[in-house]
């Protein structure tokens, strides 16, 4: 059985607030269309035509950027916002933790507070009374539950919320980003219900952007962008296929931002800034292009990848001493890599006029991070005819957040009296 | 029609919950006080008191309906000014109740009508604890119980449901208009004085104009008022017809009240 179906599910705000339609309110009013006669340009459809079914029992996750329309969604499923149009059904009791502690009342005990949240949430009283403890126990308050609730700091006011909203014992449990303000002590606390909840066959709609607990904890997810769905399954599929267009996405980003960077350099090659560029140019560098190994230009790369480093270059006379070389360095300017055409034993004859220079790598085995290029090419004994210093930049994107410069191929392993659970994949 | 008289129903489902955000109203506001609950007798004793300096001692009534008694015309004041102090702070919170209250309404599923009934009942608890200081001061001041007294509940309750219509209407537009608010303040000061609470209807200047007598009638808060110093101050019947009819008034108030409510509902968490 469905515990929660979504059909067609539209939602539009307005931009501005409605003060600027007070002429039309009474007529408004009169035939009840507030919300209709709006123009597109003052509106934002937050979530567009969205359709899905959570079954009973199953772990149900919803991923996106900010802004995608994933707490929307919650809050339309959990019925704060009315939906424009199309239908939300939910079967069973809903609990959500969207904002804890959102009615609590500064003035007045934890106590007093656990019981007015308690009736708002839909438990009655005798209910309350049975649990007190549990919750007051749970959120770790004991001494405090006597004390107005404006003494409490923001970490005791969360606990106490998270505690009242699990502890009204839901068939379908809303999450919405709740655990992100916890203290490391109880996150895992609250992670463990929630486990327990799933255990127990109860509904969850999980928003976040943890990804690793989405793949963990989800049974099914959906991927929003721009309010519309772009995928729905399998988890690490639809996280891969997320992360995949955060991938394309920053790759747009970061060309836009080095683009932006040549401009602005390009005006101060003609002041010839000697911090960035220096040398004479009786061999000059054209132009510096880098490439995966499909020769498709990027500047942004997994660290599984290859890179192509193309330079174009220009010798205005006929020149017999002369050396390519290319460092790497890092965003502290630690040297990540260096090499020369000295260093590598590669002779130079003689160049004149054009001519390209390509280094190829076939892994980069960096750490995430951005990298920045220093190109030169001088005599060999270091003479520069024309060094490019940190002029050309790329990014390391990749899911591992293993730590230093360097990432050697690398696998672990264990012997068998060792347990370990791969969090990323369903225990 | 059907829809709206099941929705005010509903309310009554929610009555635990009414119940409990009173009492969280009544506690929290003399929460941290010294005198803590005693305040909502101190509250109304001390307005008699300055009520009595001022409009009993100081200025002095003209009035031929109090003999000259500056003590009795302190009482008429506090049986008008009682009442009305709990319709226009109900008012006055009212306007405010959505905003005050927006996480409720933006983050918790929660029924945002009970708000304005909370606002209406918690002032209507301050009302009754002023109640006993009126009804202590009938002999003090020179009056006699009468069995009209036992009138005074049906008046209470045309005043609820007026104050509950006005309740609702207020606190809904108030969200969209935040005009309403300031509008509101001067309007309950204009209204004060245009009801009868510090002079009488027999008053020369309203019996001899009948633009203020046709005022006058059309003002519920006129007749509610009206009941309220026949049955405590002057011990004589109601005005049943009149009140009646204001009793009417006040039922279609509050189904209209409620109706812009419920009209306007779905935006509130959006403009809260």
């Amino acid at each position: 059985m469905a515990a929660i179906t979504a059909q067609n599910v539209t939602r539009i705000y307005q931009k501005y607030s409605s003060r600027h339609r007070f002429k039309t309110f009474k007529s408004a009013l009169i035939k009840g269309d507030l919300f209709k006669g709006m123009k597109p340009d003052e509106t934002v459809t937050a979530l567009n035509d969205v359709s899905f079914t959570v079954e009973e029992g199953t772990a149900f996750g919803a991923i996106g950027e900010n802004g995608s329309g994933k707490s929307t969604l919650l809050k339309i499923v959990t019925g704060i916002v009315k939906p424009t149009s199309g239908t939300v059904t939910v079967n069973g009791k809903v609990s959500a933790l969207i904002e804890l502690g959102a009615g609590f009342h500064p003035e007045i005990t934890g106590r007093e507070n656990i019981f007015i949240n308690g009736i708002m949430l839909g438990l009655t009283k005798k209910e309350i009374h049975e649990k007190f403890d549990k919750i007051v126990e749970f959120a770790e308050l004991e001494e405090f539950i006597e004390a107005p609730v404006k003494t409490y700091s923001s970490g005791m006011f969360m606990r106490l919320g998270f505690s009242i909203a699990i502890n009204v014992n839901p068939d379908v449990l809303l999450v919405d980003e709740v655990l992100s303000v916890g203290d490391a002590s109880f996150v895992p606390k609250c992670l463990d219900r929630i486990d327990d909840f799933r255990r127990r066959k109860k509904t969850i709609l999980f928003v976040s952007h943890d990804l690793a607990t989405v793949r963990k904890i989800c049974d099914k997810v959906i991927w929003l962008k721009e309010g519309v769905i772009q995928t729905i399954g399998e988890p690490n599929r639809v996280v891969d296929a997320y992360l995949q267009d955060v991938a394309e996405k920053q790759e747009e980003d970061f060309e836009k931002r080095s683009r932006q960077q040549v401009v602005e350099q390009e005006a101060e090659y003609d002041e010839n800034r000697r911090e960035n560029r220096w040398g004479k140019r009786e061999i000059e560098i054209k132009k510096t292009i880098l490439k995966n190994m499909e020769g498709k230009e990027k500047h942004v790369f997994s660290p599984d990848e290859g890179m192509v480093i193309e330079v174009d270059v220009e010798a205005y006379s006929e020149i017999k001493d002369f050396a390519f070389g290319v460092g790497i360095f890092n965003s502290q300017g630690i040297c990540c890599y260096g090499t020369n055409t000295i260093l590598e034993e590669l002779e130079p004859a003689s160049i004149s006029g054009r001519g390209k220079v390509i280094l190829k790598i076939d892994r980069l085995n960096f750490v995430n991070g951005t990298y920045y290029l220093d190109v030169a090419v001088h005599k060999r004994d270091g003479y520069p005819f024309d060094y490019h210093r940190n002029l050309y930049s790329f990014l390391i994107s990749s899911r591992e957040k293993d730590v230093g410069i360097f990432r050697p191929d690398h696998s672990w392993e264990f012997s068998s009296d060792i347990r370990i659970k791969r969090t990323g994949e369903k225990d | 029609m059907l829809r709206l008289y099941n929705n005010l129903k509903g309310l009554y489902k929610y009555r635990v919950l009414i119940q409990n955000l009173v009492s969280r109203e009544l506690k929290a506001r003399y929460r941290g006080t010294m005198l803590g609950f005693l305040w909502s007798f101190i509250n109304p004793f001390l307005l008699m008191v300055i009520y009595t300096i001022v409009f009993g001692l100081i200025i002095g009534p003209r009035d031929p309906a109090f003999g000259g008694s500056p003590w009795k015309y302190a009482l008429f004041l506090f049986c008008g000014v009682l009442p009305w102090t709990w319709f226009s702070s109900s008012s006055i919170e009212s306007a405010n109740v959505l905003m005050v209250q927006g996480n409720l309404i933006k983050k918790v599923l929660f029924p945002v009508e009970i708000l304005p009934v909370v606002v209406v009942i918690s002032n209507f608890v301050h009302f009754l604890f002023g109640l006993p200081i009126l009804l202590i001061f009938v002999p003090i001041l020179g009056k006699q119980y009468t069995l009209f007294l036992l009138f005074l509940p049906l008046v209470i309750l045309v005043q609820f449901v007026f104050s509950l219509g006005f309740s609702f209407l207020v606190s809904s537009l108030t969200v969209h208009f935040r005009d309403i608010k300031d509008i509101l303040t001067n309007l309950l000061t204009f209204w004060f004085f245009a009801s009868p609470i510090i002079y009488t209807m027999s008053l020369e200047a309203i019996q001899n104009s009948k633009i203020l007598k046709l005022w006058m009638n059309l003002n519920p808060m006129t007749h509610i008022m009206l009941g309220y110093q026949n049955s405590v101050f002057f011990g004589e019947m109601i005005r049943w017809k009149k009140l009646g009819i204001t009793f009417l008034v006040s039922v279609v108030f509050l189904f209209v009240g409620y109706y812009v409510f419920d009209k306007l509902r779905d935006s509130f968490p959006e403009e809260v």
